[in-house]
């Protein structure tokens, strides 16, 4: 073995195995990746707002805490509708001289997972509250407040966007909580943060690993599973802003806890809300199409409204599905 | 999936138990590979991963406890001396009532019991001649000087002061970065549990995370493996550092790369959200250059050794300064990072970034440190050898397995679980070496202080690599990828590997060089802080993140997957706490080791005049009795 002891032989050969193995693993997989994916057809590209608001994401380290990545396992179904694809990527290219491409995918979950955020919050109010202190909308939340995204303001000024903080958050002296370019910005990207939809959706790769429901007490549990839907959907769809406790933020968010039209005997306003989304109320932020944007199906839309009308001590009738889905076709 | 344990109830039983085991580590891991149709319904400690993991766990924490077993073993000799000491003092005070006669006695008794040869009324007491050359130049013939004689006195080992003073200012930098580089991972830790703690951009999470995981790395670990190379590869190659300059000029670049590093991301500069490229290519690039010219400086050193061999340390060390200088240029050439390019890009940089820098060099430094402080050669050269190839054959292949189950190809990500599965051949013979180099010498454990933190590298070694294994099946990273255990992991496998066998390394080396040991109990509590806290930190996170994972796949809302961290962030931030308080020893100690203490080695200075003066050394000790020739 005389190569071993030529170091100019040794260390060739040490460079050249890595270097065939880096460009088998890496380079080539790299370079196909890039050339042969092109993004979506229903994908829309960054406007020039969100295209800002991104480089707002970067630069405070959001991908630290929050992926943007659905993978191919059911657990990851509530981040989005389908798995994500390589297509969804595409469209990421060098942010500029200085800077390398931000896919973003990340590789922790403190946060929950962006990718289709956009669409399951759509609301500015709550983006805009929810970065200026978090724990005023959730209050277990541990991500960090970004007051340094708003200013304080005695007066508004034309054209500044005022965030209504609930008691207890909001500025010590009285002043107003003004957002500025940048939080404008950042809502932007992340409410453009959505997933486009598949020419076919039977194209989408399958969720992997899927819990098989247990056989056993099928009939009976069958009730027991609905009641539960019930809150496990409001807590996905709609606790971010009318909270646990159904008593929303002061200020912010109306409660749903002895509200008239959670508990009016005729669902259709209610339903309407859901469906299509509410701004008749000055002093409460904007309510978005939450059913529209979420699909919802009229069961899971049954499932939630009976959880509203029957939790913290609101007693009115249950909606069956079919009650819920005539609503939503006279609604068209 | 059975385990083949022989069903005879007459076998024995320790059998039946490496058998199982061996099945279990080695046997299962092919099926995990393919496994895309697990049935998820089986419990998740049937699960080879998570048993895998739990076997490991146990690994340092039976270590600990044989420890703390030697201690208390200790403290029962002291206190057995301290009797024995009593039981003197009622002796002497008994030989103190003694008549004047009696005393006589037993003094004369005593001449005749020390009565000793002197060994030279055979030779007469003229120096011999020495025709044959038998006592110079001893060493003239040897192939490769790693082993130094263990000194009491600690000399310097004829390294030039100007080399000393390099190495020492790599030392002092890299201790620095520990300080600040912790300090600031310690209070990012505790954001976790008090979020509203400050509210300033440049303090904020996002941007200090990426400040502490850059400066432990590029300023901490690679200046403290860079300063233990400048003095191993010229030493193991016998001859003098090829050019001290490039070693001050690489020492400047990759501190100014950390500095302006660091100063970037609090402003919210970086690279695009890829971890450990968060520095922008302008920063990064001086820290590249510092690696390319101590490659030149490296390899020209290498060239002019006067060993007909290379040292195995020298091909560790030397490969994996070129390997960082290539995955550093593929991670930051912009050809290949559109889209999906930029992901499985990271994925291998990342990897490699750990696994070809960090690890590949400090096993070389182990390879040196290791045999010189058991004062014996490596158990086996050709062992090295494996576990070098296979590293860089197994490890290159791993780096998407931090992206298993995302959009990048299923195939790729079948590569990098086969090769985390092929991992095993270099741990397994890497740790085997190192083990069976200690075998017949672990007494010398309890009486060095640089041994212990070698010992809990081996041990981190073995179970941090396994358990990078385990976390990269399928049915694991259901489990605990995007949890909490990954930060516990990358904590054991960077603090507990890395760390421990860096901290080995100095408290070796500085005492050679400067003449002045730490002090043995400071040492002794930045060791067990260190390791105590280190158990602190990651038992809870990979606990907490099990848990965290179980929920997600239960489909519980994500908010409660928080408020169950909770505890386990706590517990974190305690350990983090012992961690950062043990760096402050550290410090201390290197304070101790460094800083001049002003006392003169009569001895040594007399013979540092002399050989200034250009006189011939005269043997002191024979303190003029010398005899004209």
């Amino acid at each position: 073995m005389d190569f071993i002891n030529d170091h100019k032989k040794l260390f060739l050969t040490a460079f050249a195995l890595f270097a065939f193995l880096t460009i088998m693993v890496a380079i080539i997989p790299a370079i196909q990746n890039q050339n042969n994916n092109s993004t979506l057809p229903g994908a829309e590209s960054l406007s020039e707002d969100a295209l800002a608001g991104k480089a707002v994401y970067l630069s405070n380290g959001c991908v630290a805490c929050h992926t943007q990545q659905v993978r191919n396992v059911a657990m990851d179904e509530v981040w989005g509708s389908r798995p994500s694809l390589a297509a969804d990527y595409a469209g990421n290219k060098r942010t500029d001289f200085w800077r390398n491409t931000a896919t973003l995918m990340g590789t922790e979950r403190t946060g929950p997972d962006l990718t289709n955020i956009g669409n399951r919050q759509p609301s500015v109010d709550w983006h805009l509250l929810h970065l200026y202190q978090p724990r005023s909308v959730v209050a277990q939340s541990i991500m960090p407040a970004y007051p340094w995204l708003f200013e304080t303001k005695s007066k508004l000024e034309k054209g500044d966007v005022e965030i209504k903080v609930p008691e207890g958050f909001s500025d010590s002296d009285g002043n107003k909580i003004v957002a500025t370019k940048e939080a404008l910005q950042l809502v932007a990207y992340l409410k453009a943060l959505k997933q486009a939809k598949l020419y076919d959706e039977n194209l989408a790769p399958d969720f992997l690993y899927r819990k098989e429901p247990e056989l056993s007490d099928a009939s009976s549990g069958e009730k027991k599973d609905k009641a539960l839907n019930g809150k496990a959907l409001y807590s996905m769809q709609c606790q971010t802003c009318h909270q646990l406790n159904g008593e929303g933020l002061k200020g912010a968010f109306p409660p749903l806890k002895g509200s008239p039209v959670v508990l009016d005997d005729n669902p259709e306003k209610l339903i309407d809300i859901i469906m299509n989304g509410y701004d008749a109320r000055e002093e409460y932020g904007v309510m978005p199409a939450v059913g529209k944007n979420g699909n919802l199906k009229p069961e899971e839309i049954s499932a939630i409204i009976n959880h509203e009308r029957s939790s913290w001590g609101n007693n009115a009738r249950k909606v069956s599905p079919e009650e819920v889905k005539k609503i939503i076709e006279s609604l068209k | 999936m059975k385990i083949p344990i022989p069903q005879k109830s007459t076998t024995n039983h320790r059998k039946k138990l490496l058998i199982s085991v061996l099945t279990l580590i080695f046997g299962f891991s092919p099926f995990l590979l393919f496994g895309q149709t697990v049935n998820s319904n089986t419990g998740i400690f049937s699960q080879p991963g998570v048993i895998i993991t739990i076997v490991l766990l146990l690994i340092p924490l039976l270590s600990a406890l044989a420890l703390v077993v030697i201690k208390i073993e200790r403290i029962r000799k002291n206190l057995r001396y301290k009797k024995d000491i009593d039981e003197a003092g009622r002796f002497s005070n008994y030989l103190k009532s003694l008549s004047s006669e009696q005393i006589n006695e037993l003094n004369k008794r005593q001449e005749s019991l020390d009565y000793k040869l002197t060994n030279i009324e055979l030779t007469g007491s003229l120096p011999a001649k020495d025709d044959k050359g038998l006592l110079s130049n001893v060493n003239e013939n040897a192939n490769i000087r790693f082993i130094t004689e263990k000194k009491r006195g600690l000399n310097r080992p004829g390294i030039d002061p100007a080399h000393s003073k390099l190495i020492i200012w790599y030392m002092i930098t890299a201790t620095f970065w520990l300080l600040f580089g912790t300090s600031v991972g310690e209070y990012v830790g505790i954001k976790f549990v008090a979020p509203d703690i400050d509210h300033y951009s440049w303090l904020s999470f996002g941007r200090l995370r990426p400040v502490h995981t850059n400066a432990v790395f590029w300023g901490w670990s690679s200046l403290g493996m860079l300063g233990l190379a400048y003095y191993v590869v010229p030493r193991v190659s016998n001859v003098p550092l090829a050019s001290l300059k490039i070693g001050w000029w690489s020492l400047w670049l990759i501190n100014a790369s950390v500095v302006l590093g660091s100063l970037a991301l609090m402003a919210g500069i970086n690279n695009g959200g890829g971890e450990y490229r968060e520095y922008i290519w302008p920063i990064q690039l001086l820290f590249a250059i510092a690696l390319i010219i101590t490659l030149i400086n490296f390899i020209k050193t290498v060239a002019r050794r006067n060993t007909k061999e290379i040292y195995v340390s020298n091909w560790y060390i030397i490969a994996s300064i070129i390997f960082t200088i290539t995955i550093t240029v593929v991670a930051y050439v912009p050809a290949w990072q559109n889209g999906m390019g930029e992901t499985i890009v990271q994925g291998y940089y990342m990897h490699q970034g750990v696994g070809m820098w960090f690890m590949l060099l400090t096993l070389g430094l182990v390879y040196y440190f290791l045999p010189q402080q058991l004062n014996k050669p490596i158990y086996s050269y050709s062992l090295g050898i494996l576990a070098f190839w296979s590293q860089i054959f197994f490890y290159t292949l791993i780096g998407t397995h931090h992206f298993v189950f995302s959009a990048i190809p299923w195939s790729l990500q079948t590569v990098a679980i086969v090769g985390s599965a092929g991992m095993i051949i270099p741990v397994v013979s890497g740790t085997t070496n190192f083990v069976m180099t200690f075998k017949g010498s672990w007494n010398k454990v309890s009486g060095s202080y640089t041994l212990p933190f070698f010992i809990v590298g081996i041990i981190f070694y073995f179970t941090g690599s396994l358990q990078g294994t385990a976390e990269a099946f399928r049915y694991t990273n259901l489990v605990w990828h995007f949890t909490d255990f990954t930060t516990a992991h990358s904590h054991i496998t960077m603090y507990g590997i890395i760390a421990f066998f860096l901290w080995g390394g100095i408290y070796a080396v500085l005492p050679r060089l400067t003449g002045q040991e730490p002090p043995q109990v400071a040492v002794g509590i930045h060791f067990w802080m260190a390791f105590i806290g280190l158990m602190f930190y990651s038992i809870p996170l990979m606990i907490g993140g099990t848990l965290k994972g179980m929920m997600w796949m239960d489909g519980q809302p994500f908010i409660d997957s928080v408020v169950l961290m909770a505890p386990y962030w706590l517990w974190r931030a305690i350990g983090g706490t012992l961690m950062w308080a043990s760096h402050l020893f550290f410090a201390y100690n290197m304070y101790k080791m460094i800083v001049s203490r002003d006392v003169i080695n009569i001895n040594a200075s007399a013979i540092e005049k002399l050989s200034i003066g250009d006189s011939e050394l005269v043997n002191l000790q024979d303190d003029g009795k010398q005899e004209p020739q």
